[in-house]
């Protein structure tokens, strides 16, 4: 029997539950189940960096459905309607379930000894000719903790290269190198609890209501009682997050740096700084307050386009403001200067002192459900437990941990991030890539590129996927992965809280956990220490957790105090748990003593605007010592801009219903049709200038590729479009869609985050026959991409009916 | 007094920085940075040839061949491949040092003439000279075990 708390597809963030400040987040069960369930199984929800805890509902070794945790501090019972629906991918026919070999040209099925023992005469083959050098690794944020650290050590230690990141890279990337710069270490200093106590929050380039809507619910229920924080938004789109905003800033794409130098300025000026707490715990104010002089809200205002008198509003509020919550995401991390303008978030709390104390707090906002862990376990571009690189004392402990030499582990250099790996492939220095629960054949920027990069001949691409993927069509292997609810793991969400999800069912077919992969691969290259013991000493989950608390011991984000028998005795727990701190650890730096000390810290850290490395002997010369460091940054122009070519401003991002190319969310029917296809959102302006009317079909171009969307118009800035980034080509092939057709290849300098939120487009009333007359013209690469993509060829004749109407009462580009 | 001749040799050096950059930009395009950092590198040694303007007519400057030489003797222009990324890169690590020198001796000519603005003028600039330097070491250090152990033919 089917039971629903509530229709979440059109009641997003449900019931109010009004409360004040300081009071507790009333509970409030979210449940919905298609089947009455013979058993409960501890879970959490993974379809968002929230980390809400749950319980996955079992009926005959099949979920039915999911239903919240009321203890849990996260979400207190409440789902969104990603975690209430998505579930539903785990029973998709579907779902691969044996692994694939490219022969004869065509993916076919072949048992896992064939798979895994040709992965491995590979791995060996190109060890023997280029070193491991010649190997790469292009992960996720969607594994399990105990993965990624398998990951990290039989690449670091095992094969000994350094290209080994993540898709978190393009996710948040820049929370882990703003963190680094002015704290010294990644970890979020704030809680989510921070915002039951906090007066006002400041959202930044975040539009929490879409991207996180349980913790928007958080936040909705502090709005619905008496004396409600105030709320500013900066957003160049009126999200459902802008509509409640007390102060919604649009600033133009690309000028973070200007609008919060400008915010910076406004305190300085209203004499609202503290100055003891600067005094003592922090180093670099003076340079600040000489860089923000000249940003007046005029000044702000023509390079940004944010009225002067709105810049004041916010700035009167942050002045003034007793405790405040900062949250910052995509808008900042995927744009110009990401970094220099998430560190200027953090560079407002520490000059006003509000950082470490009830109701003040700082959200470096991850995207993903465990991002936060592939960044502390070392399977992206930072080490486990964030060692720093640069640090010989650090490499030490990592190799005496492992028993290896020091010098198996790679350490000239950071290691390889994720754009530079795709580069390496692109120019054959890497000649075998490994990818695992990403699609980066639509979520990598400057799609041509990547798929060229994926077809080159010489490259040896292994596929680790639930679902054949666009990346996956693309393999030379493909293995068949277990996912969230078929194995047991934890993962850490954006308030250092760690939850440990459970196995509730068995992965269909011969699909496995990609632990146990991970594992095989490890025992098949006979990886050892020094002692000819196997390297990787761990069979199962728990095991790996055990490993992990060993290398986690006396970083900041310690984990030995915690176990898997603690994490299923109560709810979640934030890291640091240890001897000192047993039952976890709210907020960060509540003594305001930062880890930046030259011996601790993660990073001897950057100039921000070249990505240049402070020397160990630079920091060294003037070590914070436990002091924050507040580093100011001058604003620069974004690197594409409108000219009359390209006259019109592009912007990406993501939706309500879907989470990153659907992967998963494709696959729950509801979902599926509350955002059915992707559209370009315009203002009426550009839209009559262009003679658009809604539901028509557009052609998008940028100076890399072209998509074809309809038209949907209204709530965005003329000048700017939007197209949402989950579409690609897996259920519908007949047109170019994918956002990132469009996009730019370029990064932040020091987070190496590619830059999705801008570049310069120019849009018109798509023609099929007129494109067809013109094949041999700029659109004519419309047709190639289409083609490429159907195999096909022709012009694509899209249908003349309304478009799908996506079957919801929101908006769908809310 | 050399002060003219030792401004005509930064003048040349920084304008043969500016187009070494912009060489390797073009060049170098499909890397995820290059391009934009040199294009950031290039204005900031504009402003330095802007801010050198006054100075070089107050000290009359003087040209020196020095700097034409050295592009003949380093700077061989642009190269494709990884192998040439690492060797334009190389080269404009020189041509970075040799600006930051000429900015050192003038900013010691500077202290004995008692020229408050020169002095200003090398210590801002050759501040953004370092930086430069800076960049180009981390991207050759990061770049050159790829490249030397197994870049492509």
């Amino acid at each position: 029997m089917i039971r629903e708390t509530r229709n979440s597809i059109n009641d997003i963030w449900g019931e109010r539950t009004p409360y004040m400040a300081g009071a507790v987040w009333p509970a409030r069960v979210d449940e919905r189940t298609t089947e009455d369930p013979e058993r409960w199984v501890r879970g959490t929800c993974v379809l968002c960096s929230n980390g809400c805890a749950l319980d996955i509902g079992v009926k005959a070794g099949k979920i039915v459905g999911v239903r919240g945790l009321a203890t849990d501090v996260t979400n207190h019972g409440r789902l969104g309607p990603k975690g209430l629906h998505g579930w539903e991918a785990n029973n998709s026919p579907d779902r691969l379930t044996r692994p694939l070999i490219r022969r004869d040209g065509r993916l076919q099925e072949a048992t896992w000894d064939e798979a895994m023992e040709l992965i491995v005469q590979k791995s060996k083959e190109i060890i023997a000719r280029q070193t491991s050098l010649g190997i790469g690794f292009y992960t996720s944020g969607q594994l399990f903790l105990e993965e990624y650290y398998t990951l990290g050590v039989l690449g670091k230690a095992g094969l000994g290269t350094p290209h080994m990141d993540g898709n978190t890279r393009l996710c948040t990337a820049t929370a882990a190198a703003a963190l680094k710069v002015s704290f010294g270490s990644d970890g979020q200093p704030g809680s989510v609890r921070d915002l039951d106590l906090t007066d006002t929050v400041l959202h930044v380039g975040h539009n929490v209501a879409s991207q996180q809507t349980v913790l928007w619910s958080r936040i909705l229920d502090r709005l619905a009682a008496p004396n409600p924080p105030k709320l500013i938004v900066i957003d160049p789109r009126r999200t459902f997050t802008a509509e409640h905003a007390t102060v919604h800033l649009t600033p133009r794409v690309g000028t973070n740096v200007a609008v919060m130098n400008g915010l910076l300025h406004l305190i300085i000026q209203a004499g609202r700084t503290d100055p003891a707490f600067l005094e003592a715990h922090t180093v670099g104010y003076e340079n600040l307050k000489k860089v923000v002089e000249k940003y007046t809200p005029e000044y702000v205002e023509s390079l940004s386009g944010v009225p002067a008198d709105d810049l004041r509003a916010a700035g009167e509020i942050l002045a003034n403001t007793r405790t405040l919550v900062s949250t910052v995401l995509q808008g900042v991390y995927q744009s110009m200067q990401a970094t220099a303008a998430a560190v200027q978030v953090n560079n407002l709390h520490l000059i006003r002192g509000l950082i470490g104390q009830p109701g003040s707090g700082i959200l470096q906002m991850n995207g993903q459900p465990s991002a936060q862990n592939t960044r502390e376990s070392g399977a992206d571009g930072d080490l486990p437990g964030f060692r720093n690189w640069d640090n010989p004392e650090h490499i030490r402990e990592l190799a005496e941990l492992w028993n290896v030499p020091v010098d198996q582990i790679p350490h000239w250099s950071p290691p390889t991030h994720a754009m530079q790996i795709w580069r390496y492939c692109e120019q054959g220095s890497i000649r075998m890539l490994w990818i695992h629960a990403t699609n980066p054949a639509v979520s990598m920027p400057e799609l041509h590129r990547v798929r060229g990069i994926l077809q080159k001949e010489e490259l040896f691409v292994v596929v680790q996927d639930a679902f054949l993927t666009e990346t996956a069509r693309l393999a030379d292997v493909v293995l068949p992965a277990a996912i969230w609810g078929e194995k047991t793991g934890t993962l850490t969400n954006i308030s250092r809280t760690v939850h440990i999800s459970c196995k509730a069912v068995e992965p269909p077919g011969e699909a496995r956990s990609d632990l146990d992969i991970f594992l095989d691969y490890a025992r098949r290259m006979d990886f050892r220490d020094q002692d000819g013991q196997p390297l990787i000493k761990w069979n199962d989950a728990e095991g790996a957790f055990e490993a992990w608390k060993a290398c986690s011991r006396g970083r900041p984000c310690d984990y030995t105090g915690l176990s898997y028998q603690k994490l299923l005795a109560g709810s979640g727990v934030s890291w640091p748990v240890n001897a000192e701190h047993p039952d976890g650890t709210e907020r960060l730096y509540a003594d305001g003593v930062f880890p930046t000390h030259a011996d601790y810290t993660e990073s001897y850290g950057h100039d921000l605007d070249t990505g240049a490395g402070v020397s160990a002997e630079q920091y060294r010369a003037a070590d914070p010592g436990g002091r924050a460091i507040i580093k100011a940054a001058e604003h620069q122009e974004p690197h594409e801009v409108p000219d009359d070519d390209y006259p019109l401003w592009l912007t990406t991002g993501r939706q309500v219903y879907h989470f990153h190319t659907r992967t998963k969310t494709g696959w729950s029917r509801a979902l599926n049709d509350a955002a059915p296809d992707a559209f370009v959102q315009l203002s009426p302006e550009d839209a009559e200038h262009h003679g658009l009317q809604n539901g028509d079909w557009v052609l998008v171009e940028s100076r890399r590729g072209v998509v074809i969307e309809r038209a949907m118009i209204g709530n965005i800035e003329p000048g700017l479009v939007f197209i949402p980034f989950h579409y690609g080509s897996w259920d519908d092939p007949s047109r170019p869609r994918a956002a990132n057709e469009l996009t730019l290849t370029e990064w932040d300098p020091v987070s190496k985050q590619p830059h999705f939120k801008y570049a310069a487009v120019r849009i018109s009333r798509y023609d099929a026959g007129e494109v067809a007359a013109q094949a041999g013209g700029a659109v004519g690469r419309a047709l190639a991409v289409v083609e490429r993509l159907t195999g096909g060829r022709g012009t694509p004749e899209l249908t003349t009916s309304p478009p799908p109407q996506p079957k919801t009462t929101s908006r769908v580009d809310g | 007094m050399h002060v003219g001749n030792y401004l005509g040799l930064l003048h040349g050096s920084e304008t043969q920085l500016i187009r070494a950059l912009a060489q390797v930009a073009e060049q170098h395009g499909d890397e995820p940075d290059v391009y934009q950092i040199c294009q950031l590198m290039i204005s900031w040694s504009q402003k330095h040839l802007e801010r050198l303007a006054p100075l070089v007519s107050r000290y009359q400057e003087t040209r020196s061949p020095e700097p034409d030489a050295l592009e003949t003797a380093r700077f061989h222009g642009p190269r494709s491949g990884s192998l040439a990324l690492m060797r334009d890169l190389h080269d404009l690590w020189m041509l970075t040092n040799e600006v930051h020198l000429c900015w050192v001796v003038l900013e010691q000519a500077a202290r004995a003439l008692r020229d408050e603005t020169l002095k200003q003028v090398c210590l801002e600039c050759d501040a953004e000279t370092q930086r430069q330097t800076a960049f180009l070491l981390t991207r050759i250090k990061q770049a050159a075990p790829q490249t030397l152990v197994v870049g492509e033919p």
